[in-house]
């Protein structure tokens, strides 16, 4: 019997009972609609600001400074631009956390190893460091560290190691190197050094496969990077001299200092992530496979390789991705530095907006900058997940 | 509290310019807004010793607060119909641009690119400030050129930082400067002497000075790096509004010079009996139509001087020498008394 020739209205319905069809239509409606709603927002906050005469563009980051900044990576003196302000501000912000991260990842795989450990007293200890950084808002452990180092002596009862670094609660003044000619040979062979190892390394793997035989990489690294140069240095008559600090009337003089607010914020953001971090380690290395630490036992492997060769490459399959939030939450929590007075970008961006009365730009500045760097982050993260994660499959 | 400032501003700059749907709100006819809503919404400090703070009811109360109370009392007849919006020192702008706000009286400096480049109105000067230095009384130190080398705790939020550059720089100087946002943290890097000196403007100096354990150990340095005029601001764009809340200052300000106060402003204000000098009689309205040149009625001044008292009353009650500030009037006495407080006339 063959079928009714279809109404219009059956056609009609019929497209709309086509999953595929129907897929594409609301798909395309949803995107309309967005696309509709954030054009919207978008022409009505750029009239609104030219109404207000409010949006004056980014003309004003060549205009100059006009203010000092006390930690500076670059070159920058209050005659600079407001542009160049912002990038010396990126810079710190960039130090603390890169600083931050090495010590919290530190922090968080001793802690995270601790805290799975058979001895009571040291899983104690890890559990209550745990329990107490992460439950602490993180704005007090800044404000904790900062009046714990405002409180070491002051200058003139300076701490004093060896009369060359000095302790007090204007930081940690210390013998500054200086590099003369010379040293840009020393430098040359250091880079070499690091050149010539990573191809070691390679070699040192393939026959490593191949024959089974292995080579002492990690001993003959240190003299290619360190020694070499560093013999170097004796023939070439020590081309680096240091410049010791003086005490002058007020201040310490000549030196490199390291602030307080940096230290303060280096601690309280290195031991609140790490707390987060030892957690995300731990769960890592619970998530292996018990077989697989029997069957390591079983074939001989004493505990340090153990720990290398089994353990820890499967466990960072785990610990990667939460990890990377870890350094992501860590490098936002850098700017609570505005509070104890570090001169990150968010600080100097509020003496910009200040000063220019341009908010709106200093803003987008900041969200731009964390966007990017947190962005950066998570590449270089995901980059070596996937490295991690090819791994296991070979 | 920071944490907590830095959201809010980014919420009032969403709000301001992301939500409102219709582009264009009314630019002209802020007195008709302020009628129509029966309040004005008047910027002042988060909280600053005599200038803007909460008494022990909770009640707004300072220099900066009672120029507002003068200004609703003109426009509405009620000093008490004002709602305070304390505002950052970098939400205070946006905040009038936007329209949250009528009129900003927080302790802000008149500058060339405020007033001109941000598209505000000031509308006068009340107080004459400049930025100064404190430093405890044993560092043996008479003047701020000794400083080289030292460590300078900062108070930002201003152009502080700028001053202070500017002043080392002129002076080919050398220092370690220590930015910090909040006075109470600023403070307390000064105590633990994190620095040699704490900078700020001189009348806020005062105010944290009266609040250590013994003033008398520190000292607040002669010179002063800047120049700091303090007055209160309205919106490019509408000259009426602008008018009214200029002339209520010079109307608190000539007040004082002409002898007029809280107490007997009503009786100096009968047409007849009250006082006999024209410039009162004008400015009080028992004669000519000034209150309705502004667009509000005759009294709208005696209003303002009944709810506040003159300029000299408001300084005497908040910053004078029998408050925990004691400032001295220094330049802020009326030109007559050696200051140079100067209200054009009225006529």
């Amino acid at each position: 019997m063959a079928a009714p020739p279809r109404t219009r209205i059956q056609q009609i319905s019929y497209l709309w009972t086509d999953e595929r069809l129907r897929g594409i239509a609301f798909q395309l409606l949803v995107t309309t609609s967005l696309a509709l709603f954030f054009a919207f927002i978008i022409w009505n906050t750029a009239t609104n600001l030219k109404h207000a005469g409010l949006a004056s563009g980014y003309g004003f980051l060549q205009d100059a400074a006009s203010f000092d900044i006390n930690q500076r990576l670059i070159d920058y003196d209050s005659t600079s631009s407001y542009g160049r302000a912002f990038l010396v501000g990126g810079l710190n912000t960039v130090l603390v956390a890169v600083l931050g991260i090495a010590a919290a990842t530190f922090i968080g795989f001793l802690v995270g190893l601790m805290r799975l450990s058979s001895n009571f007293l040291v899983s104690r200890i890890a559990a209550i460091y745990v329990e107490l950084t992460r439950n602490i808002p993180l704005l007090l452990q800044i404000i904790f560290w900062w009046v714990i180092i405002l409180a070491l002596p002051r200058v003139r009862d300076s701490i004093s190691v060896g009369d060359v670094l000095f302790l007090n609660n204007r930081g940690v003044r210390m013998p500054q190197p200086i590099f003369e000619d010379a040293f840009q040979f020393v430098l040359a062979l250091i880079v070499a050094g690091g050149i010539g190892t990573f191809f070691l390394a390679r070699w040192a793997r393939k026959r490593h496969e191949l024959t089974g035989r292995t080579f002492p990489v990690g001993w003959s690294s240190i003299g290619l990077i360190f020694g070499l140069p560093g013999l170097s240095m004796l023939f070439l008559g020590l081309p680096i001299s240091l410049e010791i600090p003086l005490q002058g009337k007020f201040n310490f003089e000549g030196g490199f200092n390291v602030t307080p607010e940096l230290i303060a914020l280096w601690l309280a953001l290195s031991l609140y992530t790490g707390a987060f971090i030892s957690e995300v380690v731990r769960s890592g290395i619970l998530a292996v496979d018990k077989g697989q630490i029997e069957a390591a036992r079983a074939v001989g492997l004493p505990p340090g390789l153990r720990t290398r060769k089994i353990i820890l490459p499967q466990a960072l399959r785990v610990i990667i991705p939460p990890l990377t939030n870890q350094y992501l939450n860590l490098t936002k929590n850098s700017s609570l530095a505005v509070v104890i007075g570090y001169q990150d970008i968010v600080s100097i961006g509020e003496t910009v907006l200040n000063q220019s009365g341009q908010a709106l730009e200093v803003i987008s500045i900041y969200m731009a900058f964390y966007l990017t760097l947190s962005l950066l982050t998570s590449l270089l993260m995901n980059w070596y997940n996937k490295r991690t994660a090819l791994v296991r499959e070979r | 509290m920071i944490a907590l400032t830095r959201p809010g501003l980014s919420c009032a700059v969403f709000a301001a310019f992301v939500l409102p749907a219709t582009v264009g709100t009314a630019q002209a006819a802020t007195l008709d807004d302020v009628r129509a809503a029966d309040e004005l919404k008047c910027g002042i400090n988060t909280g600053l010793a005599g200038f803007a703070n909460t008494d022990d009811a909770g009640n707004w109360v300072g220099f900066d607060v009672d120029y507002c109370k003068a200004l609703a009392a003109a426009v509405l007849g009620d000093a008490g119909k004002v709602q305070y919006v304390s505002l950052t020192g970098k939400n205070r702008f946006p905040a009038l641009q936007a329209g949250e706000i009528e009129v900003l009286a927080r302790n802000t400096t008149w500058t060339f690119s405020r007033d001109v480049d941000l598209g505000l109105t000031f509308v006068g000067v009340n107080y004459y400030d400049g930025q100064g230095f404190i430093g405890p009384r044993s560092l043996g130190i008479s003047s701020a050129g000794e400083l080289d080398g030292a460590s300078v705790c900062i108070q930002t939020g201003t152009t502080t930082e700028l001053n202070l550059a500017d002043f080392f720089r002129t002076n080919n100087i050398s220092y370690e400067p220590v930015p910090i946002e909040t006075n109470a943290e600023a403070r307390a890097a000064y105590e633990a002497e994190r620095c040699d000196v704490y900078t700020s403007d001189a009348s806020g100096l005062a105010a944290t000075r009266a609040t250590f354990d013994n003033p008398n150990d520190h000292v607040i340095l002669p010179e002063i790096i800047s120049k700091e005029p303090l007055g209160p601001l309205v919106r490019h764009g509408d000259d009426q509004w602008a008018d009214i809340a200029r002339w209520v200052l010079n109307a608190l300000i000539s007040a004082e010079e002409l002898g007029v106060t809280q107490a007997n402003v009503e009786a100096l204000a009968q047409k007849d009996g009250g006082s006999d000098n024209p410039e009162i009689q004008r400015m009080l309205g028992s004669q000519g139509s000034m209150g309705a040149m502004l667009g509000l009625d005759a009294d709208w001044a005696v209003r303002a001087i009944k709810a506040v008292g003159n300029y000299g009353e408001i300084f005497a009650r908040h910053l004078g020498p029998d408050t925990r500030l004691g400032l001295e009037r220094g330049l802020n006495a009326l030109y007559t008394n050696g200051g140079i407080l100067y209200s054009p006339p009225f006529r």
